[in-house]
């Protein structure tokens, strides 16, 4: 499981790219101080289009690379590693392969292609993720649908040009059968989207749909046949967010390290201390199994083998685990200095508690671990 | 078909026509696990009939050259080989400090005479080797070691005792770490191979708290060695040592993934009813999934020339800290039952003796303390490490 060239040359591209143009600097400092209301910037997206990236998970029947979870891995890892707000991976990862094959990939690969269009993803109705609980009710109505009920968590919901919805057809929550998608517009009547900001700068949407009417051909794909999109949709999401987290705690780690080499105590550098001299080794080994774990995940989903669903969870939550453990030990080995918000270092905290939770946290991935295992 | 293909199918019809029906059962005991050597008991005629056609066709090391009693073997078709002795559950025809830690050192420091001499044997079975690395004195410390070989002229003289030497009472011979100078801490060791028939040499085995002997204490005393049976040269046997050591690191981090034919996971085998063991061991089936994923990627990474010389210590730390946590669970799961000494119904305390046992992973080798240093100093570049 050694990269091609083609993915070593994606992975210099990337990270060249991302340490240059998406660093700490120029990308999620300057928007958080002038309190930008998206937490990103669109010049950098449509650098990411001009590059090629935002053509990664877009099929070349459709003008794009037609590559996958592997190569979306290997820019997700530049981009934890540079904490760049983007939309990457909710729009360029996830929304696309939850259009897949729909008449939807018609009509947004063109703008996803280009930079242009930010979709997002609404799933989540509490504060845990529980997918097949969905209650947000999508009733019939003449020859369209009408949908009650609130969303949450929905990242980049407010700078969104359309979000795809999860809502429930048939049955009740709990049950997997009977689940929509559902294609909904920016400005919807009766959408109602309370932006928040997030405790890493970034931003998600609460959503409440007052009766949102939609067209029959809102619906992407089939009516009640939501599940199987959503799943492909969200272990896109998994995969993509294990591999952000393992540039998270690589990032966290590297400047860690830095600091371990030149911060000075009892007239010693701090690094020549053997009981941190352990932590930082342990954690390196760990970042190595999350990195392995992440990319064995998104091989397996990327030749569609019927393990893949496991091993994505086992990746997110190993990479949840251990980026925990680096931005924990990289807050803590640089003392006073990294409780400060003018240091970088906070910053990767902020961001994995994030990454963490998205599309289900440690827990709910252990859990499915478990449950997929037949325990 | 590909090359590949067709040695795939030859390869699974040879094994299905002559792996016997008893090899393809699990490992239970350590019996059941063949050693070979001079003195070696065959627990069947099964076990003897499977060493024998492997050996004949050179698949007890299948990626050595024909030359030296090996199959001659690619990576691929080892890998294959590999694949299609899993499929079918084979045992491994033969296990040995030889195949696993000498032959490589062997095939890289030996010399031709040497290569030609010492390796068929081991191919075979015929010689079961042990390892004198550690002593009283020299633990973690290994290049501390103060067994001497002084130059008689025609032969070496040795003086000195090894401890945790593995299966030293079973082996026919020993590779053995000795100073030859007191110069230099790693430049004065030289790496020996004798016969432990040779007058002057002892062994007395330890008992440990699994309740099992599998090392001893051994002792030299004015041992003669011939001039000959020294790897690589005088002093240099260190460079030897290191090598040797990467090879027993990973064949110690493959605990990690459970003994040979088991499953990686432990909640598909002990399915816990108890939610929170269940959670705990949802944790430890997390880790060992990725474990495994880490195991892979270093190997493609190694045959790749990708991988760090050091990751042998990040597999070794891994590998074996997994796996006790493995047995600390299997203990929880197991309840009062877990905790028979002798039992049949225990299968001879096998879940609480396996369990002590473990406990020696992360000593034995290296400390994991020792790997963790190894990883600060020569994959992180610590100042100091």
């Amino acid at each position: 499981m050694t990269l091609t060239d083609d993915q070593k040359m994606l992975q210099q591209t990337a990270a060249s790219f991302l340490a240059e143009e998406g660093s700490i600097a120029k990308q999620l400092r300057h928007w958080r101080g002038i309190n930008c209301s998206d937490g990103f910037g669109h010049g950098l997206w449509k650098q990411f289009a001009e590059l090629g990236l935002t053509a990664i998970c877009i099929p070349e029947s459709h003008g794009g690379l037609g590559l996958g979870a592997t190569e979306a891995a290997i820019v997700l890892e530049e981009i934890g590693r540079n904490l760049t707000p983007s939309p990457f991976l909710g729009t360029s990862v996830v929304a696309a392969r939850a259009i897949e094959n729909t008449e939807y990939a018609d009509r947004w690969y063109p703008r996803i292609l280009s930079g242009e269009a930010v979709l997002a993803l609404a799933v989540d109705e509490g504060p845990r993720h529980a997918p097949e609980e969905t209650a947000l009710e999508a009733k019939r109505q003449g020859n369209g649908f009408v949908l009650k009920g609130a969303k949450q968590f929905v990242v980049q919901g407010g700078s969104a040009d359309m979000i795809v919805t999860a809502a429930r057809t048939a049955g009740s929550p709990g049950e997997t059968e009977g689940l929509t998608l559902f294609a909904v517009p920016k400005g919807a009547t009766g959408l109602e989207i309370e932006s928040t900001s997030l405790v890493d700068s970034s931003k998600a949407a609460r959503l409440s749909f007052h009766n949102v009417e939609l067209d029959a051909d809102a619906v992407i794909g089939d009516v009640d046949g939501g599940l199987r999109p959503l799943k492909r949709a969200l272990a896109a999401g998994n995969s993509g967010a294990a591999a952000e987290l393992v540039g998270v705690a690589a990032g966290a780690s590297a400047r860690t390290l830095d600091y371990l080499r030149q911060r000075k105590q009892f007239g010693k550098l701090i690094g020549e201390f053997q009981a941190l001299q352990h932590r930082a080794a342990h954690l390196h080994v760990e970042i190595e199994i999350a990195r392995a774990a992440t990319f064995k995940a998104a091989k397996l989903l990327d030749i569609s083998d019927e393990g893949a669903d496991l091993h994505v969870s086992v990746a997110k939550a190993k990479a949840a685990e251990v980026a925990s453990l680096a931005v924990r030990e990289g807050v803590q080995m640089h003392g006073g200095i990294g409780m400060t918000d003018e240091h970088d270092i906070g910053l990767f905290m902020k961001r994995e508690v994030v990454l963490g939770e998205l599309f289900g946290g440690l827990y709910y991935h252990r859990n499915n671990v478990a449950k997929l295992s037949g325990y | 078909m590909t090359d590949l293909d067709t040695f795939c199918a030859r390869s699974r019809a040879w094994l299905e026509a002559n792996c016997p029906a008893e090899m393809r059962q699990p490992i239970r005991s350590e019996a059941d696990i063949c050693w070979g050597g001079r003195n070696w008991k065959f627990q069947s005629d099964a076990q003897r009939r499977w060493l024998e056609v492997m050996a004949e066709r050179g698949w007890t090391v299948p990626d050595w050259p024909t030359e030296y009693g090996g199959g001659g073997l690619s990576a691929d078709e080892t890998r294959i080989l590999k694949e299609e002795l899993r499929r079918i559950g084979a045992r491994p025809p033969l296990t040995s400090f030889g195949i696993s830690m000498l032959g490589p050192a062997l095939l890289k420091f030996g010399s031709a005479e040497q290569k030609s001499h010492y390796l068929p044997q081991i191919a075979r079975g015929e010689i079961r080797w042990c390892q004198g690395y550690s002593e009283p004195g020299a633990g973690s410390d290994l290049a501390g070691l103060q067994t001497k070989a002084e130059d008689k002229g025609d032969h070496w003289l040795i003086n000195g005792q090894k401890v945790w030497t593995s299966y030293a009472d079973k082996a026919d011979w020993i590779f053995c770490l000795v100073r030859t100078s007191v110069k230099s801490k790693q430049g004065g060791i030289s790496f020996l191979l004798f016969d432990m028939e040779t007058p002057g040499v002892s062994t007395k085995p330890i008992l440990l708290i699994s309740g099992s002997s599998p090392f001893c204490e051994t002792f030299f005393d004015d041992v003669k060695v011939p001039k000959d049976q020294i790897v690589g040269d005088v002093n240099t046997g260190w460079d030897v040592a290191k090598y040797l050591l990467g090879h027993e690191r990973e064949m110690i981090a493959g605990m990690g993934l459970g003994v040979s034919g088991s499953s990686v996971t432990l909640g598909p085998v002990v399915k816990p009813a108890d939610p929170l063991l269940r959670a705990e061991i949802a944790a430890f089936d997390v880790d060992a999934l990725a474990f495994a994923a880490m195991s892979e990627r270093f190997a493609a990474m190694w045959k790749a020339g990708e991988a760090h010389p050091a990751s042998p210590s990040m597999m070794k730390y891994a590998g074996t800290e997994l796996n006790k946590r493995r047995n600390e669970l299997t203990m929880a799961a197991g309840g009062s039952d877990a905790l028979e000494w002798d039992s049949e119904r225990s299968r001879g305390g096998s879940a609480a003796r396996t369990w002590l046992r473990s406990k020696g992973n992360s000593i034995e080798g290296g400390t994991s303390e020792i790997q963790l240093n190894i990883v600060a100093k020569h994959i992180l570049g610590l100042p100091g490490a």
